[in-house]
Parts: C-alpha cells; structure tokens; sequence
C-alpha cells in the first residue's frame, strides 16, 4: 500500500493537503489537546490523513510512542507553524530511502528496545542491508521493499497479532502485494506466479485450513528481514529445518552428487518449490505425476529400482488396507480388536518411514522399513481373521442353542396341552 | 427315580415340604385375552437372575479401579474362555430388565392392578425400577470408557443441581468434586454390594405381596365375569402358568442370547479425564426423556434456574408416581379414568422425548 502511495502522492494529494491544512490552522476551533498532529491529520484525506482508531491499536502507541517520535516537532503546540517546525526537530513526511534507518534508529538498539520487549532480536537491519531488498535500496531503487511495506504504518500491529500484517497466515499476501504484481515487477525480471503456486501447495493447506502456523510460507524459506532466494546448491539446507529425516536420507543418497554436478536444485527438482503439492508414491510411478523418468531412460538400471521400490511401497499400503479391512469388518461385528487397530498405526508409520527412506534411494534401507510394516499388518490381519472366525463360531453356537430353545419351547406346548386336554 | 423318590420322602419327612408348598398348589392365575401380560414380571425376575448369576461370574475377574477396570473388561472380552459371552450377555440383560420392568409398570397402570390392596405391591415394585435404574447408572461407568465416563459426569452435575442436598449429594456419588477413580471404586460398591442387597430384600418383599394378594383380574375382564359367571376361567399355577412362564423365560433366553451373539456389548475407548468430551454426548436410552428435557428447558424460568427446575419436577413426578394408587383411594368416588390417561401420557412423553433425544444432534 505505501509504494500505491508513494506513486500517487505527489499527483493529487499535495495541494489538496495544503488547501486544508491552511484552513485548519486558520480556524481557533483547534484547542490545546497533548498530539495536535492527531486532531488536523486524522481530519485529513490520504495520503497524509491517518486514522485515529487505526493508530491507536499500532503498537508503538500502546508502548507510549507518539507521532514525533518518528517525525519529530512538537505535538503539544496548537499552532501548525510551531508544531512543524524544523526548530523543534520536525522532519515531515519520512524519505523512503530513510525508513530503514529510522526504524533501526530504535530497533537495532537493543539498550532502547529492552525496556519494551527484551526478547526481541535487534539485527532487523543488519539483515536488511544484506537482502536483496536492502541492496537495490542502497544503490537507489525506492520501489523495493522498506520495511513499512511489509509492516504497515499508523497501525502497526505486533507479529503475533492476526491482523498484523505479518502474521504467518497473511505473510504470502503481503510478499504478493508486490511480487504478484506482473507489471509492477517487470523490471526486475522475475516470475510472478509464486503466490498462485503457494496458495495450492501443501504447505499453504497446512497453514491455512489445518491452522499449523510452524507451516512455511515466504519468510520461512526466504528469509525475512535477510529476504533472498536460497540459491541453487542450497535448496536442500532449507528444506531440511523441517524435513530432517527426509534430508539425512539424500545425503547418503546419490542423487546429492549428481545434482550437485548438473548444478541441480536438489528438493525442488522433483518436489517444485512454491506449488509443492502433497507427494503420492505416483511420482515414483510412470504416470503423469512420475518425476524419476524426467531424468533416467525407462528400462535403464535406475528406473528398475523405482520400480522395485514403488512396489515394495505398494505391497505395504495394501497389506495395511487388506488388515485394515478385515479389522474394520471385525469391530462392526462387534469383535474386540482395539489392540489390533491400535498397532495398525505402526504399521502406517513405518510406512510413512519407508517413504521418508526413498529420498536415500537405497533399497536395502527401504527394505527394513517395509518388512517391519509388513509384520505389523500381517500380525494385525490374523487378529482380524481370528475374530472373524470367532463371529463365525459364536453365530453357529447361537444357531445351534436357538434350535434347543425351539425344541424345549416345543416340548413346553406339548406337554402343556397334553396336561390340560 | 426310585432313589429321587426316596430322597423326596426324606426331605419331606423332615421339612414337611407337602405343606410348604400346599398354598402354591392352591394358587391360581385369571385366565383371559390380557393374561400375556402376567408373563413381565415373571421375565423381569428372570432377567434379574441371570444378571446376579452373569455378575458374580464378571466379578471373578472384574478390577475396579481407573488404572485398571478398562483394562480388566478388554481381558474379560479377548482372553477369558466365554468373557465376551458373559459381559455382553450381563450388558443387554441390564437393558432387557430395565425395558420389561418399565413394560410391567405401564401394564400394571393400564390394567389397573394397583388398586387397593395392592397400593404397597405396586410401591415396593416402582422403588424396585429405581433401584435397577441405580443399576444401570452405576453399572454403565464400570468399564471406565469414554462415554460413560462422560456420562457420569453430566449425570452426577445434574444431580448437583438439587437446591441445598445436590452438591453434597454429588461429592458424595462422586466420592470428590470430579468424576475420578475414586467415584469408580464407589460406583462398583454400590453396584455388586448396595444396590443388589436392596433389591433382593425388595424382590422378596414384592413376591410376597403378589403371593399375598394374588393376581388382579382387569377392571373390565371382571365386570364381563360378572355379567357372565361361565366366562370366568382359572389356571393352576403349578404347572399350568409356571410352565408357561417358563416358556416366556426360554424365549427371553433366546432373545438375549441372540443379541449377545450378533451385536456383541462394544467396549469403546478407555477413559481420559483429560480429553475434551465428545461431540453429542447421550446417556443411555432409559434417562434420554429426562437428559432431553433438560435440554429443552430454558437456562431461566422467571427467577429460577431452568435446570434446578427441571430437575425438581422429575424429582415431584417420581414421587407422584410413587405414590399414584394412594391418591387414587383417596377419592373412590371420582371416576378413576385419570390414572390411565395420566399413564398414557407419560408413556407417550416418554417415548417421543426418547427419540427426539436420540435423534437430535
């Protein structure tokens, strides 16, 4: 919104501001109030008009701060000459090749910010100077990111609060304000679909509709204050902050080495980056989500070994089904199989390990995960068939004590007709 | 047979069985088209006796306890040779007692057998429904699962509604504040030591009285024998109608047998005091009326609490229908046909509100 802002400010907003303020401070109605900068701006249009409620939630208000503390001059005096005067240390509207600064004026103050917040980090702007933003801003670009883009003005909210603005779940909208804007970013030669691509990924799901906010979105992998692409050979380090096990198993795999030669991306190769869609074992298949054949011929040593580990993979999901199955069948009968079920999620689990093991590309590892599962589910499918024959054989029990009933309840009539005839 | 005969003298020759057993071989049952429903008592009592028999069995290996009843209910039902027979059978028997005691309670009504003399045959039998009622609240938490542990805690909050004796009352059921291991070793008390004593000594007592006062003939069947004398017709008890409830005992043998087997008694998760309660959370099927009226009451009424309202007109109907053939001989004069519409009522209320209970979400 500040650089929409930027643009259109010096068109129409400049001499509109100057008709009112003239007026304003023409007329006595201007009592003695303690921020006479609030009573003529919150009267105000855009761009210089601020918002008296809005303000007061921003929280360098609730800390105690004021409008001068960031534009100086005196918001005691009545008088608009006095109170913007460049005597008492107004500087007016902030340059935007300045906000950093004066941000970092406090923030990078750990001293000053102490007394506010001790646990909040103080390098905001030593890690701005080495983003890509803070770079272009040093060599004269204003259209980059400053650091009221990202965060707002005149209603600043803390990042924990939901409405900030960089809130977790409202990060990729405010990233896309700018880097969705195809126009807007042509100079800088960069796609512009991140945030389409984002919004049907696995982890925007995750963050959005499960409501994980440890989810990632643009800063997680980027960076904030230090925003910049991972670069290439350094995609994997990202991934694993969070993929722990799934990065530990392409380090011993030989796929490192080889995408590492090929100047490969490592994750993002197979996965993508900003689209990534949750993975199936399709994409070690030879279908349209396939991504193994991308790379190696089919028929050709590697593409034997997807198919071999696709099918172990394949045996155990079914074998769980299968138990799962016969279970299920089992509890609607009414059969006590709760221990069963319960051990099925190990076998769920070493599956999920298994597939956590492919990224090693090593059979025999895969192997141990799949046998391991495979025992699980096929104790828990003798469970499930033990209780089924066990319905059987109460059924025929059922059936054969029916029959004796019967036969007494006949009995019973009988003789009691023979008695009374 | 000769050595059964013999042993029969024997007995006799010292207990003068033939004379104990003389009133019985002179009791007769009225015999006419609503006789069938002589047989609920008779069924009722069965049902009670297979529950005594099936829990003294459970008890052998039942553990109270929170750490360990869920546990010892799951060893009862997987490794126990007929475990699962017995609890499932001990668990729908409780739900068929409880639905044929009610049924005999509305025949009764209907057919008017409550009427002087019977006032106290009807009063120890309706004290009797709230005693296996007890049964069923107390029995339902013993295997410390989930819905019962919740069910509990709704069903003891509600009795802590009763002005100035519900919150002792409730520490006092729960053994606490909270629904605890402690509330399961007093629900278990109550259930195979209390509660069973009381009955039995009741069960007696009302079998007594039936004895005593004989089976009452239907208002209508017997202004028709008065009409027409040849129509009155009679049965021995022994053998004629014990053979006959013996009938009715095998076809509720059946009947529960049947359910045992097919829709085995399911045990749920184990309780977890710490979870959040789940979703539509029902008491079992004989309190719904009540859970769902409850419900339906506003949280104020004028001044009062909607729920302490409601809980002390279930409380003032319960005494009214203790008390009903009292007040019907109070005014003999008066036509006495409100008993039966009041009767009725209930039965529908009861019935609608049950299923409206278990239907709603």
């Amino acid at each position: 919104m500040d650089i929409l802002r930027n643009k259109f400010r010096n068109l129409v907003a400049g001499p509109i501001a100057t008709f009112v303020l003239l007026v304003l401070s023409a007329s006595s109605a201007c009592g003695q109030t303690t921020n006479s900068c609030l009573d003529c701006h919150s009267a105000l249009p855009e761009p210089l008009g601020v918002s008296a409620d809005n303000l007061k939630l921003d929280i360098h208000v609730e800390k105690g701060l004021s409008c001068v503390n960031c534009h100086g001059g005196d918001a005691t005096a009545d008088d608009p000459d006095k109170a913007m005067s460049r005597k008492a240390g107004w500087k007016g509207k902030i340059e935007r090749k300045q906000i950093p600064q004066l941000c970092g004026s406090c923030h990078s103050d750990p001293a000053y910010m102490r007394q506010y917040n001790p646990g909040l980090r103080t390098d905001q702007l030593d890690q701005y100077h080495t983003s890509v933003h803070g770079k272009r801003l040093a060599a004269g670009d204003t259209r980059v990111a400053v650091c009221t883009d990202c965060h707002s003005v005149h209603g600043l909210r803390a990042p924990s609060d939901p409405a900030s603005t960089v809130y977790p779940t409202r990060i990729a909208a405010t990233c896309a304000h700018c880097h969705a804007d195809a126009s807007y970013m042509k100079p800088y030669g960069i796609p512009t679909n991140q945030f389409v691509n984002y919004n049907k990924s696995v982890h925007h799901d995750v963050l959005t509709v499960r409501g994980d906010l440890s989810a990632p979105t643009c800063s997680t992998c980027h960076g904030n204050h230090g925003a910049a692409p991972p670069g290439v050979d350094k995609v994997q380090n990202v991934c694993s902050t969070c993929h722990v096990f799934q990065a530990q198993m392409y380090e011993k795999s030989s796929h490192k080495g080889a995408f590492q030669a090929a100047s490969l991306p490592g994750c993002v190769v197979c996965h993508s980056n900003h689209g990534i869609t949750h993975p199936t074992d399709a994409k070690l298949g030879n279908g349209s989500e396939a991504v193994c054949l991308q790379c190696h011929t089919a028929g050709d040593v590697c593409d034997q070994a997807r198919a071999t580990m696709l099918s172990s993979l394949n045996h155990l999901d079914q074998a769980i089904k299968e138990s799962d199955q016969v279970l299920a069948m089992a509890e609607s009968s009414g059969m006590e199989v709760s221990q069963a079920r319960l051990s099925q999620n190990e076998a769920r689990d070493a599956l999920t390990k298994a597939r956590v093991t492919i990224h090693s590309f090593r059979k025999d590892l895969i192997d141990q995960d799949i046998q391991a599962g495979l025992a699980i589910a096929d104790k828990d499918l003798k469970v499930g068939q033990k209780a089924m024959a066990e319905r059987d054989y109460r059924r025929i029990g059922l059936g054969l004590s029916l029959i004796a009933i019967g036969l007494v309840l006949t009995g019973l009539r009988l003789y009691i007709r023979k008695i009374e005839s | 047979m000769s050595l059964l005969r013999n042993l029969g003298a024997w007995f006799n020759e010292r207990l003068d069985w033939n004379s104990l057993m003389a009133p019985l071989r002179k009791k007769t049952v009225p015999r006419h088209r609503l006789s069938y429903w002589y047989f609920l008592g008779g069924i009722t009592l069965f049902l009670f006796m297979i529950q005594v028999v099936t829990g003294i069995l459970l008890l052998l290996y039942y553990r109270p306890g929170a750490n360990e009843a869920f546990e010892s209910v799951q060893y009862i039902m997987t490794q126990v040779q007929f475990g699962w027979l017995l609890r499932s059978i001990h668990s729908w028997s409780a739900n068929l007692m409880i639905f044929t005691a009610m049924a005999h309670m509305f025949s009764v009504l209907l057919l008017k057998a409550y009427r002087k003399p019977r006032e106290l045959t009807w009063i120890s039998g309706v004290i009797l429904l709230f005693l296996v009622l007890g049964f069923g609240f107390s029995g339902y938490l013993l295997p410390w699962n989930t819905l019962a542990y919740f069910a509990t805690k709704v069903g003891t909050e509600i009795t802590g509604q009763v002005p100035i004796i519900g919150k002792p009352l409730m520490v006092f059921l729960r053994g606490g504040e909270d629904v605890t291991g402690a509330t399961l070793s007093r629900f278990f008390g109550f259930h195979v030591a209390v509660l069973p004593g009381l009955a039995t000594v009741l069960v007696l007592v009302h079998l007594l009285l039936v004895q005593r006062f004989g089976i009452s003939v239907p208002p209508k069947v017997e202004q028709e024998w008065i009409v027409n004398p040849n129509a009155r017709r009679e049965m021995k008890f022994f053998p004629n109608f014990a053979l006959r409830e013996l009938m009715a005992w095998y076809v509720a043998l059946g009947v529960l047998g049947a359910l045992a087997a097919l829709f085995p008694w399911n045990l749920g998760v184990k309780a977890d005091p710490f979870a959040p309660a789940p979703a539509g959370i029902k008491p079992e099927w004989y309190f719904l009326f009540m859970f769902q009226t409850l419900k339906l009451i506003p949280s104020k009424i004028g001044p009062i609490d909607g729920e302490v309202l409601g809980v002390l007109a279930f409380g003032l109907a319960g005494l009214i229908w203790l008390l009903l053939p009292l007040l019907e001989s109070r005014q003999p004069s008066r036509p006495k046909q409100w008993i039966s519409a009041f009767a009725l009522v209930a039965l529908v209320y009861m019935t609608g509100m049950s299923i409206y209970g278990h239907l709603a979400k």
